[in-house]
Order: C-alpha cells, then sequence, then structure tokens
C-alpha cells in the first residue's frame, strides 16, 4: 500500500520487510521495522519505543523539592539534565529567583554533561556504524602515526609504536576468539569504507575516549557529589562556596576550582585533538554517504540553554539557540512559547495510549494518558511475540509530540540549524568552517553526518562556554557574593495554594521540557516532552511521520540482513528510550491492573 | 570451557608484564579492603581460572548503572571488558543489532551453560503482560527467565534490580518487579545504589572471578565488604553530627563550614553503602562533601520514605517524643551514644516502613 504524508513522504509498505530489535547501542528499548524494494532503498519505515515507566503517576502528590530526583531518574546517560529542568519547572511555578553562582554553576555542569555525552555517544555508541575494529588489525602502525598526525598536529599520543601496541591488544583479543562487544557486527559489510589505519586510529581513541569520560564527569562529582545522577536543589545548587574561611574544605574552595578548572581544559584538548579531527576524517571518507538528513532541512525545533545571566530565559540571554524552523524555510525563526497551548500538543493515534476520542492534541498541561495495549489488525505475531507491526495502527509507546501540527526533528543538528538560520555568530563561523575545510555544501549538514558532526561542533563550543562561565564564577567569587542558593521560599508554608510551572533544558539529545502544577504543597501534575519523544515519534493523526521515521527514508542498504546504514542513521540522533515513554496524566490516571501470566 | 583462557595469559598475550600483573594483583587486594597476604592469593587465582562470560541484560531501567561502570578506575572498564570477563551481550555497547544480537545471546547461553554470570540492570514489568518493555518483540521477563536459566549467578545491578527504584516508587504503575522476586532458584548478589559506585561494581565482579565464590552476602544479599555499614558510620562529618553542630539552611554559615547536614534530611544514618568510604568518581566527592545530604539511594523502598528533605527521626507521627536533635545532642555528651542512636534510628527506620505501608494498605 502507498500512502502519501502530509510532510512530504511517499510510503510504501510493499517489498521486504526488515526487523531490528533490539535496536542496540541506544540508552532503553527501541524497535524499528523498515520495508525495502528491490533495490534494498528503504521505503517506509516504523519506529516503535518498545519500554514505558509512568514516572508522572508516580510523582503525584510528592513534595515539588523532590522532583528533580525522580526526573533524573529518567535517564543515566543524560544525566542531571531532567534534574535541571525539572528545578527550573518549580522555581518557576514557585517565583524563585537563584543567584548568579548557582546559575554559573548548573551552566558548568549542563554543559559538562553535553560534551560527555557527545564523547561517549560518539566513540561508544556510534563510531562502530562507521569504524571497523577488526579491519583495523590489517594497519600500518607507522602509517597510522602519519595519518594521526596529519589530522591533528598537536595530539601527543600519535607515535607508531603506541599503535603497535593497541594493534597488538586488539590483536590479542580477536585472536582469543572471545570477541565481546564486537561479536556478531557486520565486520565484512561494504558499508564500511574506511582504510584500516583510520580504523586503527579510531579504535584507539575509542579506548582513549572511555578513559577520558571518567575524568569529564568529576565537575559532577564536585558540584553534585556523584555521577551518574548527582545531586540538585530547588532555589540554587546544594555546594556551599568558602574560598578561604574557616571549614572551606568541606565547600567549594580553591583546591575545588582549580580540579574543575583543570578538567575543563582536558575537554577542551580533546574536543581540538581528537573529537574534531576524527569526525572530519571518518566524514571524509564517508563524504559522499548523504543519507538521513529526514526532516533536519524541514522542520527544527529548539527551547535554548546555557543562560548567561541568572533567571533570564529569553532567547536573546542564551547561548544554546532557540526557535522553530518549518517547511524548510531557513529564512524565518519562529519563537516558541511551551505556555502556549497551542503550539505543543501530543497525539496518541498511533500510541500505545488513548485519549478517549481518536484525533485529538492535547498540551502537556491538559494531557491524558491512559494506556491502551493493542496490535492493529494487520500486525503478525501474537500479542507478546510480536513479529511485524500494523503501523496504520498504535506501534509504540511513545507519543507523538507536534509543534503547530508539525513533525520537528531536536538536537545537536536541530540547534545548528536554528542557530545558523537566527544569525548565531559562534554557530555560524563552526559550521561554515567545517563545510570549507571538508569541501562540502550547505546541504551536506542535512544528512546522518551532519547530525553527528553538529554533535562535534557543539562539544567543542559547550567547551568554551563552559571555560567562560568558569572564569565567571571565580569573578564573582573575587569581587565577593559566593550565595549559592534562594531559601526564601524553601519552606512550603510561603508558597501559594495553586501554582503552575515551566522548565525547558537543551539536553545532549535535544529540546526537554517538564511541565508541573502544584497544589497545596504537593505535585498535582507533571509532564515531561523530551528529545526522543520528539524524535522517535509514530505518526500523528494526519499521518506525519517522526524524525527517525523520516531520515531513514530512501536509504540504500547494502545487506538487508545486516542493517548497518540503518543503525549508523538511528543512532546519529542518539536515542534515548527510558527517555521518552514515560508519559502519564496530569490527573495521574492510574492503568488498570491486568492480570498477570 | 578448558579453551578459555586465564586471566594471567589474557593479560600477559596483551603485553601485561608479569610485574605489572602482580601490581595489578596489589591493587586488587587493595581494592577489595584485603591485605597483602591475599596477593598472591589472587595471584594465583587468576592465572589458573577462566575468563568468565557475561551476559548483562536491560529491563526498565535508566542505564546510570551502565555508566557508572564505565567510569571505574581500578580496574579501568576497558581492562575489565577486554581482559578480565567475557561480555557477550550488552544491548547498550555491543555492536551487533536485532537478530544478531539476539543470536549472540543464544550463543553464550548454549556454549557457557552453567558458567556465565548474568548481570541485570533494570527490572522486568509485570503488568500488560510484560509487553511495558520488551525486547525482540517479547516481554523483557522472558528474557530474563531465560538467560537466568543456565547462569552461574545473577548480579542485581543497582537499586532498580535490587528493590524497583524509581519505576516501582508508589503506585508502580507497571508492576516494576526486581529480580529475585521473578528468578527465584539462583544465587543472586544485590548490588544496589542509584547507581552503585563504579568500583564497587567492579569490585564485585572482580571478587567473583578471583576468588570464585560469590562474595560473602549480608540478610538482604548484598556484599558485606560494602554495604554492612552505614553512611553515617564512617561519614567525615560525623564529629559535627556529635558535636550537635548543623547546617541549618542551604548556604547558611553552618554549610559554609561543612558541619553536619543530618536536619537538612540526609539519610545517611539509614543509609548502607560504601560513599563515605570508597566515595566517587575515583575518590573526588560523594553527596554529603558536596554539600546535599544523602538521599539513601541504595536502600530498599527509598523513593517512599518521605521528602528527601525531611530528617529521618523528625516522625512525630510515630509517637517519637525526643526526636534526634535532641538526641544528636546529647551524643555529644555520651560516650558510645553514637552507637546507641543508630540502633535507635534502626528501630525507628523499620517502625517507619511499617506505619508507612499499613497507612498506604488502610
Amino acid at each position: 500500500m502507498v500512502v502519501q504524508t502530509p510532510n512530504g513522504y511517499t510510503l510504501d509498505n510493499g517489498g521486504k520487510r526488515v526487523v531490528i530489535d533490539p535496536v542496540t547501542r541506544i540508552e532503553g528499548h527501541m524497535r524499528c521495522e523498515v520495508n525495502v524494494n528491490d533495490d534494498n532503498i528503504i521505503t517506509n519505515a516504523v519506529s516503535t519505543g518498545t519500554m514505558w515507566r509512568g514516572l508522572e503517576v508516580i510523582l503525584k502528590g510528592r513534595d515539588p523539592r523532590d522532583a528533580w530526583a525522580f526526573t533524573e531518574r529518567i535517564c543515566g546517560v543524560c544525566t542531571g539534565t531532567h534534574a535541571l529542568t525539572s528545578v527550573r519547572a518549580v522555581e518557576d511555578a514557585l517565583g524563585i529567583q537563584i543567584p548568579e553562582n548557582a546559575n554559573s554553576i548548573r551552566n558548568i555542569m549542563q554543559l559538562n554533561l553535553e560534551i560527555h555525552d557527545h564523547v561517549v555517544h560518539f566513540y561508544h555508541l556510534h563510531a562502530l556504524d562507521w569504524v571497523n575494529p577488526v579491519n583495523a588489525l590489517k594497519a600500518d602502525p607507522k602509517a597510522t602515526s602519519e595519518l594521526q598526525q596529519a589530522v591533528s598536529p598537536s595530539h601527543p599520543l600519535s607515535s607508531p609504536g603506541y599503535f603497535r601496541d593497541v594493534q597488538n591488544r586488539l590483536k590479542k583479543f580477536v585472536e582469543s576468539g572471545q570477541l565481546g562487544l564486537f561479536k556478531n557486527g557486520y565486520w565484512d559489510n561494504p558499508a564500511y569504507l574506511l582504510p584500516p589505519e583510520a580504523d586503527l586510529m579510531a579504535t584507539t581513541h575509542y579506548l582513549e575516549a572511555l578513559d577520558l569520560q571518567k575524568e569529564i564527569v568529576k565537575v559532577h562529582t564536585i558540584f553534585g557529589g556523584k555521577n551518574p545522577h548527582p545531586n540538585w536543589l530547588v532555589g540554587g545548587v546544594p555546594c556551599p562556596i568558602n574560598i578561604d574561611g574557616v571549614g572551606g574544605v568541606g565547600a567549594i574552595n580553591m583546591e575545588r576550582l582549580n580540579l574543575v578548572s583543570s578538567i575543563i581544559d582536558k575537554c577542551i584538548e580533546f574536543n581540538k585533538n581528537v573529537y574534531l579531527p576524527d569526525v572530519k576524517a571518518i566524514g571524509g571518507f564517508y563524504r559522499n554517504w548523504l543519507y538521513g538528513g529526514g526532516l533536519s532541512s524541514q522542520a527544527c525545533l529548539a527551547y535554548g540553554d546555557i543562560p548567561e545571566n541568572a533567571n533570564d530565559y529569553s532567547a536573546g540571554n542564551m547561548h544554546l539557540p532557540r526557535g522553530a524552523v518549518v517547511n524548510g524555510d531557513l529564512s524565518t525563526v519562529y519563537d516558541v512559547d511551551q505556555r502556549d497551548p497551542e503550539q505543543i500538543q501530543e497525539f496518541v493515534d498511533h500510541s500505545w495510549y488513548t485519549y478517549g476520542a481518536p484525533g485529538k492534541g492535547l498540551h502537556p498541561w491538559d494531557g491524558v494518558t491512559e494506556a491502551n495495549y493493542e496490535l492493529g489488525p494487520n500486525a503478525k505475531g501474537t500479542r507478546t511475540n510480536i513479529e511485524e507491526l500494523d503501523e496504520a495502527a498504535k506501534y509504540s509507546w511513545i507519543k507523538a509530540p507536534r509543534w503547530k501540527g508539525h513533525a520537528m526533528e531536536v538536537g545537536p543538528l536541530a540547534r545548528y540549524v536554528v542557530g545558523y538560520a537566527s544569525g548565531h555568530e559562534d554557530i555560524k563561523t563552526q559550521v561554515d568552517g567545517l563545510l570549507r575545510d571538508m569541501d562540502l555544501p550547505f546541504e551536506a549538514l542535512f544528512s546522518t553526518l551532519g547530525r553527528t558532526a553538529a554533535r562535534a561542533l557543539e562539544s567543542e563550543y559547550c567547551g568554551r562556554l563552559q571555560k567562560h562561565f568558569f572564569d565567571k564564577l571565580v569573578q564573582n567569587c573575587v569581587n565577593g557574593d559566593t550565595s549559592t542558593a534562594n531559601v526564601e521560599k524553601w519552606d512550603p508554608s510561603t508558597w501559594p495554594a495553586e501554582a503552575k510551572g515551566v522548565g525547558a533544558t537543551e539536553a545532549p539529545r535535544g529540546a526537554l521540557g517538564h511541565w508541573v502544577r502544584i497544589k497545596d504543597g504537593r505535585i498535582e501534575n507533571y509532564q515531561c516532552v523530551v528529545p526522543t519523544t520528539w524524535n522517535g515519534s509514530p505518526r500523528d493523526t494526519a499521518g506525519n511521520i517522526g524524525a527517525f521515521e523520516a531520515s531513514l527514508m530512501d536509504t540504500k542498504v547494502e545487506r538487508p540482513e545486516e542493517p548497518v546504514e540503518i543503525l549508523r542513521t538511528l543512532h546519529s540522533f542518539d536515542p534515548c528510550l527510558a527517555c521518552s515513554t514515560h508519559v502519564m496524566s496530569p490527573e495521574g490516571d492510574e492503568l488498570a491492573t491486568v492480570k498477570v501470566r | 570451557m578448558s579453551q578459555i583462557e586465564t586471566f594471567y595469559e589474557v593479560m600477559r598475550s596483551q603485553g601485561i608484564t608479569r610485574r605489572s600483573f602482580m601490581k595489578y594483583c596489589s591493587l586488587t587486594a587493595a581494592a577489595l579492603g584485603l591485605g597483602p597476604a591475599f596477593v598472591p592469593r589472587i595471584a594465583h587465582a587468576m592465572e589458573t581460572k577462566p575468563r568468565t562470560p557475561v551476559i548483562w541484560v536491560h529491563g526498565l531501567e535508566c542505564t546510570c548503572c551502565s555508566e557508572s561502570f564505565i567510569r571505574s578506575a581500578h580496574p579501568l572498564a576497558k581492562d575489565v571488558v577486554l581482559s578480565m570477563i567475557s561480555l557477550d551481550y550488552d544491548d547498550t555497547l555491543m555492536a551487533a543489532a536485532g537478530h544478531q544480537a539476539e543470536a549472540a545471546l543464544q550463543d553464550t547461553i548454549e556454549r557457557y551453560k552453567g558458567n556465565y554470570i548474568l548481570a541485570v540492570e533494570g527490572n522486568p514489568p509485570l503488568n500488560e503482560d510484560g509487553m511495558f518493555c520488551i525486547v525482540g518483540g517479547k516481554p523483557f521477563v522472558e528474557q530474563l527467565r531465560h538467560a537466568a536459566k543456565d547462569a552461574k549467578a545473577i548480579i542485581s545491578w543497582g537499586a532498580c534490580a535490587s528493590y524497583g527504584c524509581v519505576q516501582a516508587a508508589k503506585p508502580n504503575p507497571t508492576r516494576a518487579t526486581p529480580v529475585h522476586k521473578v528468578i527465584t532458584d539462583k544465587p543472586i548478589i544485590k548490588v544496589p545504589g542509584c547507581p552503585p559506585i563504579a568500583e564497587v561494581m567492579t569490585g564485585v565482579i572482580t571478587y567473583m572471578l578471583t576468588f570464585d565464590r560469590l562474595p560473602e552476602l549480608d540478610r538482604q544479599g548484598r556484599p558485606a565488604m560494602f554495604y554492612s555499614q552505614r553512611i553515617h558510620d564512617k561519614c567525615y562529618r560525623r564529629p559535627h553530627f556529635d558535636a550537635g553542630q548543623f547546617v541549618e539552611a542551604w548556604d547558611d554559615e553552618n554549610a559554609r563550614k561543612g558541619y553536619c547536614l543530618y536536619k537538612m534530611g540526609c539519610k545517611g544514618p539509614t543509609t548502607y553503602n560504601a560513599c563515605s568510604t570508597v566515595r566517587w568518581n575515583e575518590g573526588v566527592s560523594f553527596p554529603i562533601q558536596s554539600g546535599h545530604g544523602c538521599i539513601g539511594c541504595s536502600e530498599d523502598g527509598f523513593w517512599d520514605q518521605g521528602s528527601f528533605y525531611d530528617r529521618v527521626t523528625d516522625l512525630t507521627q510515630f509517637g517519637v517524643e525526643a526526636n534526634a536533635d535532641q538526641v544528636g545532642v546529647a551524643a555529644a555528651g555520651v560516650v558510645g551514644g553514637g552507637i546507641a542512636l543508630h540502633a535507635a534510628v534502626s528501630a525507628l527506620k523499620s517502625a517507619q516502613k511499617k506505619t508507612q505501608s499499613s497507612k498506604e494498605e488502610a
């Protein structure tokens, strides 16, 4: 059957159906089904969130000051970003103003997360879609050393001996016959294009990045006590500052600041010497593989983040851009208002929920979620053993959020498209520079590789911003302001009987919003619309496909039984399924308890 | 099984010298809190023991346990994965997907029947026929049961697998259920925490590989070496507690002096974990050191014990006349008062749980 979607795609579910479940190297659980024609071109794509936890109903009736801890556990990969969004939502509802130092520390933590998440994503979740570690065994260590020095002259780890050691270790590992994580990879698939030297270089950096990532997160440990899942505070940050007074060892002091500063420098170094050069080098070999753009050239959404001054979340005060681009028209950037009931709405006609009557879209403040797990008439298999889904019916635990009816892409590429379109100087300079270096046209940005490159550029930009806010924090202390928390409204007796608020951030994966209603000191309802809900959404009522689905269309798959191209594009979004699939009604409707076998 | 290389062989074949190997054994001994006498024993074990296959499955979770695991500094996560275990299935990190991933799982189960360790991150939801968490088109609980059947032992990583954690907080809409309530015929080691400390995770694995046995477990099934003492017992701010010096409000003068966070709701007195000794992220800090109280994330049902900012002993609804503030001040003047307090707090805690659950049922 051939279907035309309102957002411009022709879907044909004839031909061969390919099912990937589980989609691995992502956070959470996901399934993907595609149809390919006789030329192995994808003609239909179906993305399914396959987990649901129901955190919002759990939040109902709790202390709003605790909500950050619950929502932080939505995701341990983008750890902290839900917590930040939550404290912002509660502060917005209660009218709490945070001190400048708290704003700087929160920004440093959020930027630190962006960098950590982007690095781990690229090297540990995404790289194996481009890099073949088995092929690295064929590399000449001397030639690898030359390649390393050519792509990144200032990276110290570049000697032939260094690469030979790594290669030897890899060789013994492969020869042991226990391939562990590399087992059953598609290592002889022609979709892998790197020469052995580039494979060895990148595999080496897989290991370097694994060592580095545990250093990066120490910034969270210093300010938040641990990572994953550091601690946050409504009204500011929990860590006090005591630079040089009695008991300073128990607070943020000079030694702690020095440690933060040294880690910030390590991030900057790694971005400059390893991450960006790798993306350019690897991207160079795949420069003709420009599939996967999907919605990025058409519809992008960003809420903005990293406020320069505390408590001002207007577009002009934020370093990461805010706005919406639709219909492929980059000449206009629309402002986004999370409070406007007409702008953001969620649809469930293809999701395993019901609103009672079909065809409705609801704003998060007025949303309803009632689980309704059922397979369509054309699904194959059984209720508890799905072979093929029926996408004409309900097929995912993810809802379909839309901005003014448009399916939107969110994430680093969306931020960079919105930033570029709004004339953001730093972003424009970075993007133009990368395209010039790689001799690629502007349109090349709208691709799987463009998404991967935008993430690397953003990591570099966030590294600089992290330093900016560190300097700002220190300068503020020098000026005598060491305040980190505003406790005027800590006591619930100071709160109004009823309040509602919105918190928004740019999580590593994209625009993240929390909507909270507070009544008599307790959470009356809580809603999260998260990045992978946008990107991984199923069809909506009108039939628009979501960003994952759109990005897979028209891609050529060399060997459908080894779906490396599909993984490549899905991974370029950095899917986070635990985040995307937990929405519950503001009324906190409980699910009916079903009979357990 | 005999074709499996020993650790020592693997480490040697990967260019690690005998000297480095012995150093590694010493560090392992130290990390496990064992004396130097254990070093030769560890070395011997690693020279003769096979590299153990590990299957790591994911249910309803947030992946914080995996993220914590890769933060391990001693041993480094890359050394664990490349040299110590054979991580044959882990959907978060493995290269293969879909059918090939499922095939890797099946192959490992068949080839290493009865000899692999099953690591579980997250838990199975039982409502909706288990379809709140789907893997390969089927309920995750089926994959869990299937992989558990031939496992040598099971590690329940984190609060999710051990106790249920956030998705099992009231009213637990998906009926998320901890592993030991679904798998009842296998030895299970609980390593709770949200997440557990990285070096505790690798320490438990290293212990099992080195000694070829389960660590000593407490009554709840947690390794005694890491979970037998309260955060409070080893907290460096403990003297302030004993002296009655407390933070009274966020960012007040006392907070800046690093006083005790007890009045800010710190759950250290009722939480069994290694945070105040091992600390986090290579010993950089732990929650209390960074100014926020412990939220008790390694305790069963910690989400349902009232606000994180409620004082643990300020529980007037349970008829406690002397609240812990007074107890704390009194303790300063009484030798051994701390011990008595702990006994009191423990009793309070179980009373609190009972009262809360009876309240919920009512």
